[in-house]
């Protein structure tokens, strides 16, 4: 019972994580992709200065709670997954100093070095997070005693690669559609025009990738909870978006492409439950929400730590979105 | 030799967390207090001032905060048996950690930096006292982890694992809560150092000389009420280690054979842990007994002694941790903070004679002096936890028998170098700016709301 509590809570760490970051990422990518000046990066950037780092501690938390709930998950997925995250917190650690350092100097070319490691460090995270999740969908060589026995290059194979630029296109088209209602003027049009160049690529990779999640993985076919009209819609919430950019109503397309990034999750987590691992060698091997979690007074006192705490969590994020609701300008105080 | 590798690994996050995370802390209290005296005095000084402190901080906590993400994901990388043996207690911790820390510090951090010109005054000063408490908070947690490392309490061993039964035991762990204050009152040092050193540059190169004279005077105040209360704090430390620890204690002290009646304190020695002896020492009659318990009397047991008992109770294997490296770490952080201590004395019997102006000597050697917490927390950090080993938690799991047994040594030397090396490089950009910065005399134009500061560079000779 508690052990489907943490599993749900998990989801919506995650949820939270992708949602947010997401368009964190996507930002931190299109300030090379769209940003033509260095006012332009700058205005960019401080659309999600203000949110940026505790968006993060969503990752953080989640890590902090797979630990505490599913100590054998935790230890398997990232002694396993080893050399991705240890990319992956390269990347997030060089993108969260660039952002600060970045403007601190004039010289362009210390700019222009931070500014690469925040496009870098905002592209990883994404594909490799696709690569994760593609992995964790399909099953990895997991032994009897619960450990990874596979290498890096046993993660990549075309269908977790797909995973991974579908992932990076979506935050793409999230981050600017972010963009659209933060920014004024000239890099709106630009957000705008990108994400319209991008929605049907966007949409083409997610389904090409939920045909092939068909042959690779067992989410269509297993006896379990189907996943049902989740997937579905988060299809349809995707492509609404064109439409939506088309008809001005760009709240509503940033809104559908969180819908699609929420309902994807949940479709990932529910064609896992129960399991939280899934070993290729012997479905036996399997870790699940049973044999991975914690005892059930540790679930207890962390279900009571979780239902308290997050409620505030929430609300003072929410607050910090609606303090710093205004769009973004070169005219503001931009040299933080 | 493998795990020593691991234990490289998984340690040099901790030793940057070290670097950075003590200074956070204390500047973050300096910062909001300072941010009151401007919200409750209205005077522009300390708006200036606490924006430039406040720009030196956000540099460091930039580099800090990252490493709350390595801190929650490595145990499971390079430990993964150890994370699989005590998660069910351990990873509680450092999930409220994240809940409850990390969310406030990072999320009002950023309402704080942005919020100037947008919230009321006293909203906006309230923020920066939430950054401090989830600090604070922050390392309570991550203290409560470590605490359940040096003395394991409130688990009881169930289906071969170790699993939390009571939580209120964890948080009231009383290694924590002498642990704890020491870690606090040491960051404040940190942050109160800090603000003396390049207070006193300023004064010495005269910009704003009245501002800065004022941050001196509060990091001076803040650096010898917290050195003192280091001081306090880590002697009921030691005391509570002799009852916990007595192995890690002995190893601090050199001290191969138990005591007679009265424990002298060795103050240097040439020690010979291959033979289990000392070639040759310096001591203070009776200092140690006074030290452990507060008396002139009290046998204080030596290694040899407890090795013996060790092996008895946990059976055979050597659980001398490695006695030079606790022994001289342990003596590293007392000079260091002995001497902080006469520095702060001394710094503020000057102030009360309002002399400080006028002893360019005094100020000058404020700037080196600034390291002096850096050698306190960094030490003190090798002393406790080179001087748990053999364990990763006392009396229950060995550092050796923790990690991850498919990750190769060679992932784990990659990470290692890696880590280290981008760490090396964010250090050095962090320390050009903050020179780069504080060399410079436009404070007022810093803080002004310009989308671009004067770069024009003045020709200040190097710090």
């Amino acid at each position: 019972m508690l052990e489907t509590l943490w599993f749900i809570l998990v989801t919506v760490l995650f949820i939270g994580f992708f949602f947010l970051e997401g368009f964190d990422f996507g930002v931190g990518m299109l300030t090379k992709i769209i940003g033509r000046s260095d006012t332009d990066r700058r205005v960019m950037i401080n659309t999600i200065g203000p949110v940026w780092d505790g968006n993060e501690v969503w990752l953080i938390t989640a890590g902090g709670a797979i630990f505490a709930a599913f100590p054998n998950w935790y230890a398997t997925l990232f002694s396993g997954f080893y050399m991705a995250l240890f990319l992956m917190l390269i990347a997030l650690i060089g993108r969260g100093v660039a952002f600060e350092f970045r403007s601190k100097l004039e010289s362009a070319r210390w700019r222009a070095t931070w500014d690469w490691i925040i496009f870098f460090g905002s592209l990883l995270p994404p594909l490799l997070w696709g690569v994760a999740l593609a992995n964790l969908m399909r099953g990895v060589p997991i032994d009897q005693t619960t450990n990874y026995v596979g290498s890096f290059w046993d993660l990549l194979s075309p269908y977790s690669v797909l995973a991974g630029l579908s992932i990076l296109l979506l935050f793409l088209l999230h981050g600017s559609l972010f963009l659209s209602l933060k920014t004024t003027g000239d890099l709106r049009d630009r957000a705008l025009g990108f994400a319209k160049r991008i929605g049907a690529w966007t949409s083409g990779a997610l389904l090409v990738f939920v045909v092939l999640s068909y042959f690779e993985t067992d989410m269509f076919t297993r006896h379990g909870i189907f996943p049902g009209m989740v997937p579905v819609s988060a299809g349809f919430a995707l492509l609404s978006v064109p439409f939506l950019i088309k008809a001005g109503r760009d709240g509503w397309a940033f809104i559908m492409t969180g819908l699609t990034i929420v309902l994807s999750t949940v479709t990932v987590f529910m064609s896992l439950f129960p399991r939280v691992m899934i070993s290729s060698l012997n479905p036996d091997w399997s870790l699940t929400i049973h044999n991975a979690s914690s005892n059930e007074y540790t679930l207890k006192v962390m279900t009571i730590v979780a239902c308290s705490v997050l409620p505030f969590v929430l609300a003072y994020q929410i607050w910090t979105y609606w303090v710093f609701r205004k769009r973004v300008t070169p005219a503001d105080h931009l040299d933080y | 030799m493998h795990w020593i590798w691991r234990d490289g690994s998984s340690a040099s996050p901790r030793f940057i967390i070290f670097l950075f995370v003590p200074l956070s802390i204390g500047l973050a209290y300096l910062i909001a207090f300072m941010n009151t005296l401007y919200v409750v005095k209205n005077d522009e000084k300390y708006k200036k001032l606490t924006q430039f402190w406040g720009r030196l901080f956000l540099l460091n906590f930039a580099v800090g905060v990252v490493t709350g993400i390595m801190q929650e994901f490595q145990f499971g990388m390079n430990w993964a048996d150890y994370s699989r043996y005590v998660g069910a207690v351990f990873g509680g911790p450092l999930a409220v950690e994240a809940l409850v820390s990390f969310f406030l510090e990072s999320t009002f951090l950023g309402i704080w930096i942005f919020g100037w010109d947008k919230l009321p005054k006293k909203v906006h000063l309230a923020a920066i006292w939430l950054v401090a408490i989830g600090a604070t908070l922050s390392a309570l947690w991550i203290l409560a982890a470590n605490s359940f490392m040096q003395e394991p309490v409130g688990y009881v061993i169930n289906n071969g694992r170790a699993e939390m039964s009571n939580f209120f035991a964890l948080l009231g762990n009383k290694q924590l809560w002498v642990e704890f204050p020491h870690v606090i009152y040491g960051a404040l040092c940190t942050g109160g150092m800090f603000v003396v050193g390049i207070s006193a540059y300023k004064m010495l190169r005269k910009h704003q000389t009245e501002a800065f004279r004022a941050s001196f005077s509060i990091g001076m105040v803040v650096t010898l009420v917290g050195s003192i209360l280091t001081a306090f704090a880590g002697h009921e430390q030691a005391q509570h280690l002799m009852e916990s620890q007595p192995m890690k204690m002995a190893a601090a002290e050199a001290l191969w054979e138990t005591t007679g009646e009265h424990a002298p304190w060795t103050v240097v020695a040439a020690i010979d842990p291959g033979a289990k002896q000392n070639a040759a020492k310096l001591e203070v009659p009776y200092l140690l007994s006074v030290l452990s318990y507060n008396k002139l009397s009290g046998s204080v047991p030596g290694m040899n002694e407890l090795q013996a008992q060790y092996e008895q109770e946990y059976g055979p294997g050597n659980y001398i941790p490695p006695v030079r490296t606790t022994f001289w770490s342990f003596r590293v952080m007392l000079v260091s903070g002995m001497l902080m201590i006469l520095v702060a004395l001394l710094g503020v019997w000057k102030m009360y004679r309002g002399k400080v102006q006028n002893s360019p000597r005094f100020l000058w050697w404020m700037m080196p002096a600034m390291a002096l917490p850096w050698l306190g927390n960094l030490s003190g950090w090798v002393m406790t936890e080179v001087g748990r080993q053999p364990w990763t938690v006392f009396g229950l799991a060995k550092t050796a028998d923790g990690v991850s047994p498919l990750v190769s040594s060679g992932m784990v030397l990659t990470s290692l170098i890696g880590f280290t090396v981008v760490y090396g490089l964010l250090a050095a950009a962090l320390v050009y700016l903050i020179l780069h910065f504080v060399r410079k005399d436009d404070m007022a134009a810093d803080a002004s709301h310009k989308t671009h500061a004067n770069p024009g560079n003045p020709a200040l000779p190097m710090l």
